[in-house]
């Protein structure tokens, strides 16, 4: 076939597009994942029985505010991510700065604790079980943002693959955080951190494969 | 390059509202462009260009719902070419072209050729190759230029099986192009 008989063939019967395809995307996408993950998180786990009492605390919506944020940003990378041609822009930054943030206020606990203290600060009482239990409530918004993403056009599949699971290990992460106890923000910073990047790099490596169009 | 930049644009932008005729001359204007661009970047594999210009123009049309008419039409042009280019150097695993820079003097929309050269693999043939729910519905809309509702009727299909049909053809035409080097 001629490439002026394909350019016909393409144009012919072609309507309209709708615009915002990526968006409207990503919307089922996050609207089915995060129910998944909510509702995975309220039948393996349940919320936390003092919730009521934890939502007074300044620190509880603090320790909701770092995936959230986390979320945010990398809903922005993953939109971007699937578009040719679009830019970061601000989004490394956005990514970096709640992680920053909890960092330093993570850095002032460990500066005013005693040694011993210390070490409940950082390690709690579930940190062997939080990454993996993080990971796990990010599946379903893992497989609706690989979807959503397979959909579009990712062009750097790598990036493009670690963007939607981050924002699974986000999700993740938020719902996690109705059942988690922990409060302390060296806690947060080093295992709800480390939960989060499970998905990520799980979908750097297997971006290249599931991505490709 | 700017007064392409916008005109290009302009006409993918009515195209992409419905107006099939301005989507026709976008796609046409587009790859005397992308011809142009694809010789210059793939000199060692002169008889690849058509081929790959072709699977260009395929994957332009199937992503054509990424496209923000907010952003510039050539980055996303070139992003797309870029792809569709490295991803066959990959398969080739071209020796001196790997080493090929791709960012510097990667424009593809500032020269324009119109000047077809034949292309290798034959798309009609690919055509053949798709189950009768996906090729019926392209032969009939795509070739021979009938509306979904006389398709529907001519096919036995339903309206929107046949744009399913039609959607998901292209798209597995596009991983037949790849797959068949």
């Amino acid at each position: 076939m001629k490439t002026d008989d394909l350019i016909t063939m393409l144009a012919n019967g072609a309507g309209a597009v709708e615009p915002n395809a990526a968006v409207r995307r990503y919307a089922t996408a996050l609207g089915w994942g995060a129910l998944g993950s909510t509702l995975v998180m309220a039948i393996m786990l349940g919320v936390r029985q003092d919730i009521y009492e934890a939502a007074w605390l300044p620190m509880f919506w603090f320790k909701l505010a770092f995936p959230a944020s986390l979320a945010f940003a990398s809903l922005v990378a993953a939109l971007r991510l699937s578009r040719p041609g679009a830019q970061l822009g601000w989004v490394p930054a956005a990514l970096a700065a709640p992680v920053l943030a909890m960092w330093l206020l993570a850095a002032f606990q460990l500066m005013d604790a005693t040694p011993k203290e210390r070490q409940d600060l950082v390690m709690g009482v579930s940190a062997a079980s939080c990454p993996f239990n993080i990971a796990i409530l990010s599946a379903p918004v893992f497989v609706a943002a690989m979807w959503a993403m397979r959909g579009l056009a990712p062009t750097r599949l790598v990036l493009a693959g670690a963007a939607a699971g981050l924002l699974a290990g986000a999700v993740g992460a938020l719902a996690y955080a109705l059942y988690c106890i922990e409060m302390a923000a060296p806690f947060l910073g080093a295992w709800y951190l480390a939960g989060m990047l499970i998905p990520a790099a799980a979908g750097a490596l297997v971006g290249p494969l599931l991505l490709r169009w | 390059m700017y007064a392409t930049e916008e005109r290009l644009r302009d006409l993918l932008v009515r195209g992409l509202a419905g107006d099939r005729a301005a989507y026709h001359a976008f796609l046409k204007d587009l790859s005397a462009h992308l011809r142009a661009f694809l010789r210059r970047r793939m000199s060692g594999l002169p008889d690849d260009v058509e081929d790959l210009l072709q699977e260009s123009l395929l994957a332009v049309h199937n992503q054509r719902h990424t496209y923000d008419a907010d952003h510039p039409l050539t980055a996303w042009v070139q992003a797309i070419a870029k792809y569709k280019l490295v991803d066959l150097l990959r398969r080739r695993a071209g020796h001196e072209l790997r080493n090929d820079r791709f960012d510097d003097d990667f424009e593809p929309l500032a020269a324009s050729d119109t000047e077809a050269a034949d292309a290798r693999r034959d798309v009609a043939k690919l055509l053949q190759l798709l189950p009768d729910r996906q090729r019926l519905p392209i032969v009939h809309m795509k070739l021979e230029g009938l509306s979904v509702v006389e398709t529907a009727r001519v096919t036995g299909m339903s309206e929107s099986a046949v744009k399913v049909g039609v959607h998901r053809g292209l798209k597995a035409l596009a991983a037949k192009m790849k797959s068949e080097r």
